[in-house]
Parts: C-alpha cells; structure tokens; sequence
C-alpha cells in the first residue's frame, strides 16, 4: 500500500500549474481529490514522476447559476455537491449521483472534475453530465477550451483532456419548467462501483409528450454509455410505461459491459434495462409527469 | 435471571461497562504495529504471482541496492537452518519459504529486510524472481481424479490428493433407514471460502536479544502459549529453548479464528532477527491478509434426511469435500479432521446418522480456520438447516412445525446424538416459539400469501442451531498433542483486590470484564477492583487461547474453580479470625458470617489482609489459587432466528426486512457484552449468506484479493438485528455458562437462504447457495418468468 | 526525490516535519508523530479505520499525502479529551457498548465527531449512512448507533 517515489507540487496559481504539466508532460498527473489517482499509485498500478496539486489554488470550488448555466468548479467536492441546496432542490439528478459516489468520507475529498477527468466508466458523473448535456470547461495554457460532454470520453481511462490541461469548470444548462432527472445506481453494497446505473434527465412539453431527453448508462463499456437511439426513439412520445420500456430496451442494447464479480454480460445488459426504465419513470415523475 | 451481588461488586448479570473501554476510545490501545522497539527492522514480503509455479531463479541485486535494504531472505538461506518448512496444527507441513516451487498466488517467496517501512515495499518491488508455471489444480473433485498432478511432491510416495478420510455414524443402519423411509430428499450445497477480514491484519514484531538468548514476539496471535511450545519445537534445533521464548499478544484488532495458524512472516521474521541480533517487524496489508492468511469454509456437501410421511426425521446422511487448499493447516483438535461437523444431527432427534468428510489439496492457501464458529461447526448447522427445509417444502409441512416435530425434547436431555455427542442441556421449543411469537409468524404467513397472489416476493426463513463449544476434554480433545484444558492463576492482595491470569487471549470478547465479573460472582470481590490479565507467555498460565468459543466453557471455569479454592482457605482463616468451626459458617458474595450470628462476619477484604498479616498458625501465608480446568463435556447453545426478507423482482436484490434472533447460551455473565456478540456474529453472518465469498478462476487466481470485491457489510447492509433469551444452564459448568461468542455467525446464514428461498419456493426453487447474489436471484426468477 | 518541510497542526498543537512527497497522511501521524490512535485496516480505501477530521471534514488518512496537510489542521482521536473530560461520543461507546476490539472506533469516533457537528439530531438512517465509509467486523453495528444516539442526546443537553 506503499506508493513509487515521485516529485510533489503544490501550485498557487492556475498558470503555475499549467506551467508544471507543460514542462512534465506525460510524466505528471494532475492531483484533484486523489480518491482515484492515489488508490492506484498506492498499489503501484499506476505510475508518474510528478504529481501536480491543485488543492492550492483559489476560485477552483463553486456552484452558482448563472448566463442560463449552472456552472461548478472543477475542484468541486462531492460532499459540496451532495450539501448543495440549490443542487438538491433544481438539479436532483446530480444530487442523486453525488450521494452514491463511493462513501461520504471519500466524498470529502473526492471532486467533480476528478471524477469526470479521470476517464474511468466506472464513475458515476459520466453519465449524469451525459444526460445533462454538460460542457467541459479545459483550460490549457493557450487559455479556455469548452468540450461538450458527448466528445469527452474517448476511451477506457482516455478522455479528451489534454495532458498540459486542467479541467477547470462544468457547465449544465439550467433546464427548462417541466425538467426532471434522476439517477439510480445498482451497487453490492455502499461505497462499490456501480454494476449497473442509469442517468435520466428529461423536459415534458405542453402536451406531456417528451420534449428533450437524456439518458446515459455507467459502468457497461469501456466509456459511459449515451443512449443515442433510446433519446431519439423517446422525443415527442407520451411517457407512458410501454415507451419508457422500450426506449429502456434500446438504451441496454447499446451497453457493452464485461463480466466480472459483479455480474454477467446479461445480467449487467438487463440491469441496464431495469435501471433505465425506473430512472426515466422517476425523471418523468419530477418532471410533473404521471 | 436476578443477580446474586449488587451494581457495585458487579458480579454475573450485570451489564458492567468494559474495563478494558478506557484506552481504546482514547485511541490508546497497544496493538503490534504501534509498538517501536530500538533499532527495529521492517519485514516486506515478495509473493507468486502463480498459484502453481517451478522458481526458476531469484534475483535480488537491484533489491539489494535499494536505500535502506539490508537483505533478503529467501528459501535458500532458512533452508541451511532447515526452516523452510514447518509443521501445521494438523501435523500436515507447509512452507516457510519456497525451495523448489510455489503452490498458491500470494505465497511468500522472499523477504526483504530494511530499514523503514517503504525502504522494505520498494525492496520487494526490485526483487525478480522467475517462474516457470506448473498446471494448476483449482476445482477439489478434479483434484481426486486419477490423472490429477499430484500437488505435494514434496511427500514420499504420495501419489494423490488426498489429506484424510474421517467418518462417524453407523454407515449399516443409516443405509437401511434411508432404503425404508416413506420419504427421502437430498441435495448438494457449497459453502464457499471466506475469509476473517478482522479490520486489523496479521502481524508481529521478532526481537532476539543476543545478549541474554531470549527471543520475544509481540503477534497478533490468539493462542500465545501454543505459539511459543510450536516455536520451541520447531527452532530448538537452532537454539531457540521454550523458557527463553516470549509470546506477547499485545491488544488484537479481531481474530475471529484467523489469528490461530503460525504464518510463514512470522517464522520469517524471528529468523531475520536471530540472524541480525534487531528486533524485525512485519505487518501484512489487506491484499496479503486476504490472498494468502488461512481461509474458512471451502465445503462441497450432499446432504440427505429419510422421514416418515408426517415429517419425523429417521435418518441423515451427510457427504463432504473439504477443500483444504495446498496444505491441511487447520486449527482443529487433533483427532477431528473434520472439526465438530458431526455435530450436523443439528436440534433434532434423529436415531441413524452416518457422515463422511474427505479432505483434498488444491492449489489454494492453506487452512481452514474455525472462522467465528466452532470447528466446522457452521457447515454442519448451514447443511441441516437447508435439508429440514427441503424436507419440509417436499412434505409441503410448514418449517417451523417440522421442527418443532422433531426437536429433541427437552426430558433427554443430557441427549446422545447419534453422532457421538453427549449435548448437556437444551429447550429447543421455547426459545422457537419465542422468535415466532416476537417476528409475528402467523401474521407474515398471511402477508405472504397475499403478496405471492400480487406477484410479489417475500420470503420468512428459520434456523433452529444448536452449537458445540468449549474444546474440549482431554479424553478426545488436544492440538499437537498438547490437551484443550485453559486456567486461571489468581492472587488476591492484602488491601483486598486482586490480579486474574488466564491462558486465553481476548481479541475483543471483553475478558478484561467478564473474566472479573466472574471472580467478583465468587468471592464478591468488586470486578472493578480484580485486573485480568492475558496474553504474555512469561507470565499468563498455560492456555490454549481464544477461538471457537472456548474461553468462557474452559477459562471461565477455571477462573471459578481458582476463586473457590481460594473461597476455601479464605473460610479456613475466617474461622480462625471468627474463633469458629468452618461449619458455622455461611457465606455470601463478600463475606463469611456466623450461622445465626450475622453481625459476626469477615469480609474478603479483611481475610486477604489477615492472610498476609494473620493467617492461621501451620497455615502459608498468602491467598492465591491456580486451576488448570479440564471440561468434562462441551456446551451446547442453541437458539432459533427468523428472517424476513423482501426481493426486488428487478434486480434480484434482497433486503432483509427484520431478523430476529432468540439464543440461549446458559447462564449470562454480561448482558450488554453477550448481545454485542450476537449482533457482531449475526453482521459476520449474513456477510457470507449475502455478500463475501472468496473464488478461483481455472489458473487458481484469487478473484476476491482486495476489499475491492471481497464484500465486508457496512452499517447500511447491516439491519438493525433484534435480540432475545432464553436461559437453561449448563449443567456441568461451574457457573452454568455455555459460551456464546460465534453462535450467531452460525445460526445466522441458514436464517437468511432459507428465506430467500421461502420467497421462491411457490415457484418451485428448492436450494441456492450462498452468496445470494442478486444475479442469482434474478436467474431464477427469469428461469421462473417472474424477471420485471 | 525532494523531501518538503510541512507544518501540520494536530489537535490544536503545531508539529513540524521533513517527508517525501509519497508519505501519507496516516503514516506521518502514527510513525512521525507517534499519535498510534488512528489505524490502518486496508489498502484500496474502504474500511475508515484511518479516518481523520482534516480542517473538521472525516477523510481517509491513508489516501491523503502528508504534503496536502501543509498548513491545514488535523483533529485525531487523541484529541478528543479535553483536559480529563471524555467527549460525549467517547462517554456513549463506553456506555453502550459501542465496541469490542477497538480497533475501528477511532475512525468510527471521528466519522460520527463530524456528523453531530452537522446533524445534531441523527436518525439511525443517517448514523448508519454516515458510517457507511467505516467497517466493523467486532460489534454488528447496533451498538454503534446507540452510541452516537446517546452522545447526540448528551450534546443536546449540554447545548
């Protein structure tokens, strides 16, 4: 449980930070929370030379509506995140999220930009930021870059931040009257990874009919999984049982997952299902639908 | 049961405050690894990344020149002082350090001695070692095959698996029963390996003084005594002799039965320290405590009952793989391979039994350990709880009437089970009608059946255990040949108070209470004033230590017996204080008084002082007792539990709603104490029935190595267990008590699968092993249609 | 590799050290500090045992470095007596029987320390989701509750 030797630096400014990925750069990570990053450098599964902290730098923790956009700072805590009351009461979908990321004493540490920049499909905001719709806000040392979430993941632990960049900001759109969202999480027991879980965001229009929705799965592919097909096959429908099934249906079919302790490829691909169908039906639900 | 003495004297059943409490909420507790010694050395170990594997050649130069390592030990180097191998509890062998090959993942290969903590995890990362793999043998009944490779190569003309056949019963009559029963049901379970997990892991700190010849060891050992005879025999060859041998068990953060076996780091470690003359220390991580220290469990059984058609059980027949890994290290007395499954007869009556159990190497670590239960005792409760409900679904009889049918009454008692067992004491049916009454059966009943109409699943599960506690007497009972007695030494002060030795070794049983409470029941005494100690071999009288449930049946005892041999001189000198005949004496907890004279009395207090300061002219000064206490039988708890659990028909997740759990282990020393030992065991029960479970894949990789995937229940899983008594003593104890500290991690398991089985059983399911996972679950309610 | 001097205050008291920058938190307590109160009990943060208030939040010493303490305060169990008098939740695991081998009630201590702070009024939901990041293998859990339910009714007495 002991790390590899490696060089520490605490920055005090974002531009000094920059300046140390720059000069490091694959031989240097980032050290947000560190939930994630020093579990692995603890087991010695991953390595680096550097760790660049950010924990130093001022104005990186913030969660404020503003310009039509709920925008959160990078460093960001779960336990923030889970305490908001803004969160709770206009955004129950992260809420839902923040409260089941591992356990609250590693959510006091843990961080939203961690979370998101570590690329792991395992972790739970993914597919939340998915469904929202999130941007990512990269600044580099040639300034800001905004990537929307659907182009961040690229790959197992491989997002679309780059090596001298820090992800500094996530930007949701404040959601129209008639939103809600949900996220429902099938784990063994509190603090495990997800064997299954299902982000559900959805807007009803006048009708009741779907107006916009998103929906995205963790933890069953190497990313996490948007349901492309199942969103499309759900805008302009009635939200009842039979369609929130079958888009259900079509979000487990874009799942991929792989067997392990937690489950079988079909068990994990019908979990999918299940959770899907129950977080559109509660998104639906708190979004004054039936 | 009212006690005898008052709050203040503290004596049995009263729920005292813990003795020991004060330094641990302080965070003041000694455990091994907050113990520094002068000059003291850190112990990292190399492990195999193989489960079966040729050591090809180990390289240890870029180790070596790693700052702060001074050295690493391999097989090689014990090998010249022939440590390489030793004996297990079993009188099987295992390595200390590998010479020729390695037979588990995780098994040590090396070790590196360095001057600090990550000097000695760097060292082990430098360290090369090459492997040329050997085929692995994972599954037991493959193990037994004719073309099986023969794993211990090492034993002369072995030329199979096998570890040992052990048998008990009447094969003839059980056959002949089973062949004329109205009705017979059998089916094949698997207990799966678990592991102890206890939140501190294993470890020690081996100092040799050069000067003085003395070796010390501070371990996380629950059996100190046993520790420093083994060690006696196995290194006296290289000087170690047992009088210059000191086994110090420090505080213990959990043993339940996983701090029994020597492991290899600690031979390791007292040879780096004999060899460099500085005290070495070796604490394992959590990845090592689970992959490589002794497992529990690993059980394949057939179980059968033969009945009559109104349910009275006739016959068990009881078949079982024992999957011992790569060497047989259990910690079994000696003539008990198989521990205590004979026990397996259960609570009911049942006239012809026969059992066999057959043990196997596989390419796994070795073991097994009696894990929070007595010897094997979890098996063998967890197979007649499933089968009497497979019995009952067959007969379509209610489970609790079933039972209830077959319970031994309680007019048999003492009963000799047809396996050999004489149990003491028991009153099986109130304490059923007790859980019944407290869960609400009828009215469960009822809900059930309506919601199985509404297509929703809920399932009610008993487990009716009796336990076998206490080992053991010395006519059958010893480990290595040294006999299962333990003892008290104790000595009372002039002012009165009092020092209690003991040869068992808490590991958070709360001896530092009970054990006073129960010297303060006999003498009166306040326990607040008696210091219990144990743990350190140099001073603790000989024991064979804590596990199974034994301390309170043999330790306690002998605790009573020492406080009545001194009850006996202290009534000598209060007669001579008193100018009286002993037989006018009466005694209550505290003092001796004059038969019809009450006013003329002595306390304890006044005695102790007169022993020292007037005793009796002929008479020794002092007022001190040793017992060595043999127990003329084990002990029998029992209890009922029942389980109510809800299943998700989504997910296959099952909740349980409300656990209730009735025991009844004799008389109670501490209330408080004894349920925190329930409520402990019932956690460390459902874990298994739920959650953890340690599983292979086909190279003999360890699927469940890290907390990661080896499921420890949080407060969150855990329900809030609700907990009840009965009382019937034990008849041949001192104080009547049976013991109690892991009846629950037995009873506990067959509760929880035989609800989850109750909720499916309308759709036909008969059996599900434990873990009951969730895909578990959902793959029968898919098989049955009933998948949402 | 660069060593750092670090200042880290512990239960009020200031402590100085030198460390590498790979050092955690838990060692440079217990090994540097010799506060031995806080445990260890895995190595992939689950168990809690190591848990710490750093600047009064309960996290998990053992995946937090010393360096990132620099400068910050830490609240260990050590630190919970003041001047002989046993905080509330020491008095109530006392009391109610909240432990058995102890290993884990520092973390456990310190977890529900901070819970109380927030929470003056726990239900056994939020007690058991609270210490859901602390695992126990000695008590089941129950008693644990009633440990904390009795200190929350002492702090609202004392309040």
């Amino acid at each position: 449980m002991i790390p590899a030797s490696f060089d520490y630096h605490a920055p005090g400014t974002l531009p000094e930070a920059l300046a140390l990925l720059s000069k490091y750069g694959d031989d240097a990570k980032v050290l947000s929370g560190g939930q994630s990053l020093l579990p692995l450098l603890k087991l010695r599964l991953g390595q680096t030379g550097h760790l660049i902290d950010i924990g130093r730098i001022p104005g990186l923790e913030y969660i404020r509506e503003e310009g039509g956009l709920l925008r959160i700072g990078g460093r960001t805590r779960e336990s923030a995140l889970e305490g908001s009351e803004l969160i709770r009461s206009r955004y129950p979908i992260l809420h839902d999220t923040a409260k089941v990321i591992a356990d609250p004493l590693v959510r006091n540490m843990a961080t939203l930009g961690g979370n998101l920049a570590h690329g792991d499909p395992g972790n739970d905001h993914p597919a939340t930021m998915l469904a929202l719709g999130a941007q990512v806000v990269a600044t580099g040392p040639k300034g800001e870059r905004v990537i929307p979430i659907e182009q961040f993941f690229l790959g197992l632990f491989r997002t679309a931040l780059r090596p001298d960049e820090v992800l500094t900001e996530i930007r949701i759109p404040v959601p129209p009257a008639r939103s809600g969202g949900a996220y429902l999480k099938l784990e063994r027991k509190v603090g495990d990874y997800a064997t299954a879980a299902a982000a559900a965001q959805v807007t009803l229009g006048s009708g009741g009919t779907v107006e916009r929705v998103g929906l995205a799965l963790t933890n069953v592919g190497p990313t996490p999984v948007k349901a492309v097909d199942a969103e499309k096959f759900l805008v302009g429908k009635q939200p009842d049982a039979a369609t929130l099934g079958e888009a259900a249906q079509r979000a487990a079919k874009a799942a991929s997952p792989s067997a392990d302790r937690r489950g079988s490829v079909e068990y994990k691909r019908e979990m999918a299902r299940v959770l899907a169908t129950r977080a559109l039906k509660l998104a639906v639900e708190r979004a004054g639908g039936r | 049961m009212q006690p005898r003495t008052s709050p203040e004297v503290g004596g049995m059943g009263h729920s005292m405050k813990r003795k020991e409490d004060p330094r641990f909420i302080r965070g003041k507790g000694n455990y091994v690894d907050d113990i520094v010694l002068p000059g003291m050395l850190w112990m990292d170990i190399v492990r195999s990344p193989f489960a079966h594997a040729k050591i090809k050649s180990i390289n240890t130069e870029k180790a070596l020149k790693v700052p702060g390592v001074l050295a690493v030990i391999t097989g090689e180097t014990l090998a010249k002082y022939n440590l390489h191998w030793m004996p297990t509890l079993m009188s099987d062998t295992q390595m200390v350090l590998p010479t020729e090959k390695v037979m588990y993942q995780a098994q040590e290969v090396a070790a590196v001695i360095a001057t600090s903590r990550y000097a000695a995890a760097d060292g082990v990362d430098a360290v090369e070692v090459d492997y040329d793999p050997l085929p692995v043998v994972v599954n037991p009944f493959k193990a037994l095959e004719p073309n099986a490779p023969v794993l211990r190569t090492d034993k002369k003309d072995k030329k199979d698996n096998r570890i040992f056949h052990w048998e008990a019963g009447d094969r003839a009559a059980t056959d002949k029963a089973f062949a004329e029963a109205d009705v017979t049901v059998k089916q094949a379970l698997y207990i799966p390996r678990i592991h102890v997990a206890s939140i501190e892991t294993c470890g020690c700190i081996a100092d040799f003084d050069r000067v003085n010849g003395k070796l010390t060891v501070y371990m996380t050992t629950q059996a100190p005594h046993a520790i420093r005879t083994v060690f006696a025999l196995v290194a006296g060859h290289v000087g170690l002799s047992e009088e210059r041998i000191r086994i110090v068990s420090p505080d213990i953060g959990g043993g339940f039965g996983g701090k029994v076996p020597v492991y290899p780091g600690y031979v390791i470690a007292t040879a780096a320290s004999v060899v460099i003359g500085k005290p070495v220390k070796w604490i394992e991580d959590r990845m090592e405590n689970l992959q490589a220290d002794s497992f529990a469990r690993d059980y394949h059984i057939t179980a059968e009952l033969a009945a009559r058609k109104d349910g009275t059980i006739t016959a068990l027949r009881m078949k079982t793989l024992a999957d011992h890994g790569y060497a047989d290290a259990a910690a079994n007395p000696s003539k008990f391979p198989a521990g205590l499954f004979s026990i397996c007869t259960g609570s009911y009556d049942v006239s012809k039994a026969f059992v066999e159990v057959d043990g196997v190497y596989t390419n796994k670590p070795p073991g097994g350990v009696a894990y929070r239960c007595s010897f094997r005792v979890t098996e063998a409760i967890h197979a007649i709880e499933r089968i009497t409900d497979v019995l009952a679904q067959e007969l379509k009889m209610d489970p609790a009437e079933l039972r209830m049918k077959n319970f031994i009454p309680k007019e048999k008692f003492p009963y000799k089970s047809a396996l050999g067992w004489e149990y003491d004491s028991g009153d099986y049916e109130p304490a059923l009608r007790l859980a019944m009454d407290k869960i609400g059966y009828a009215a469960l009943r009822k809900e059930q059946a309506e919601k199985r109409a509404r297509g929703e699943l809920m399932g009610i599960g008993i487990s009716s255990f009796t336990e076998i506690l206490g080992a053991g007497p010395s006519k059958h009972f010893d480990i290595l040949g040294i006999k299962m007695f333990d003892s008290c030494e104790l000595r009372i002060h002039p002012t009165g108070k009092a020092i209690a030795r003991f040869g068992t070794k808490s590991q958070g049983q709360g001896h530092e209470t009970t054990y006073a409470q129960i010297i303060a029941e006999e003498l009166g005494i306040p326990a607040s004033a008696v210091q219990v100690e144990e743990g350190d071999t140099d001073t603790a009288p000989y024991g064979l230590g804590t596990y199974a449930s034994r301390s309170t049946p043999t330790a306690g005892a002998a605790g009573a017996m020492a406080a009545r041999k001194i009850r006996e001189k202290a009534k000598k000198i209060a007669a001579y204080l008193l100018e009286v005949s002993e037989d006018d004496l009466v005694w209550e907890p505290g003092k001796f008084s004059v038969k019809g004279a009450p006013s003329r009395s002595k306390t304890i207090q006044e005695i102790a002082f007169a022993a020292y300061t007037n005793h009796p002219p002929g008479m020794e000064a002092g007022l001190e007792a040793v017992n060595y206490y043999d127990p003329p039988n084990l002990t029998f708890p029992f209890g009922s539990y029942i389980c109510v659990v809800d299943i998700d028909r989504g997910t296959g997740m099952v909740k349980i709603r409300r656990f209730v759990a009735v025991d009844d282990c004799g008389n109670i020393i501490n209330p408080m104490i004894v349920d925190g030992q329930i409520h402990g065991g019932l956690t460390m029960g459902m874990a298994p029935a739920l959650l953890e479970e340690i599983s292979y894949d086909e190279n003999g990789n360890n699927q469940a190595g890290s907390f990661m995937d080896y499921l420890v229940p949080t407060a969150v899983e855990s329900p809030s267990w609700e907990t009840f008594k009965t009382v019937t003593p034990c008849p041949h104890h001192p104080l009547g008590a049976k013991g109690v500290g892991e009846s629950a991690t037995v009873g506990a398991p067959p509760a929880i699968a035989n609800a989850v089985v109750d909720a499916l059983s309308h759709l036909g399911v008969k059996h599900v092993d434990i873990p009951i996972t969730p895909e578990k679950v959902w793959r029968l309610l898919k098989e049955k249609g009933l998948a949402e | 590799m660069a060593m750092h001097d670090i200042q880290v205050t512990v239960n009020g008291a200031p402590y100085d050290a030198q460390v590498e920058s790979r050092l955690l938190l838990v060692h440079l307590l217990r090994d540097q500090f010799r506060l031995t109160g806080t445990h260890i009990g895995c190595d992939t943060t689950h168990c809690g045992a190591c848990t710490v208030l750093l600047d009064g939040q309960p996290v998990k010493s053992c995946t937090v470095l010393a360096v990132q303490a620099n400068g910050r305060q830490v609240s260990t169990v050590e630190g919970l007596e003041k001047e002989g008098k046993l905080h509330p939740l020491q008095e109530g695991f006392w009391e109610k029987h909240g432990l058995q081998c102890g290993y884990c009630t520092p973390g456990m201590l310190m977890t529900t320390c901070a819970l109380l702070k927030k929470n003056k009024n726990p239900s056994e939901a939020d007690i058991r989701e609270a210490i859901s990041g602390n695992l126990c293998r000695c008590t089941g859990y129950n008693n644990i509750v009633k440990a904390v339910q009795f200190a929350a009714e002492r702090l609202g007495k004392e309040a």
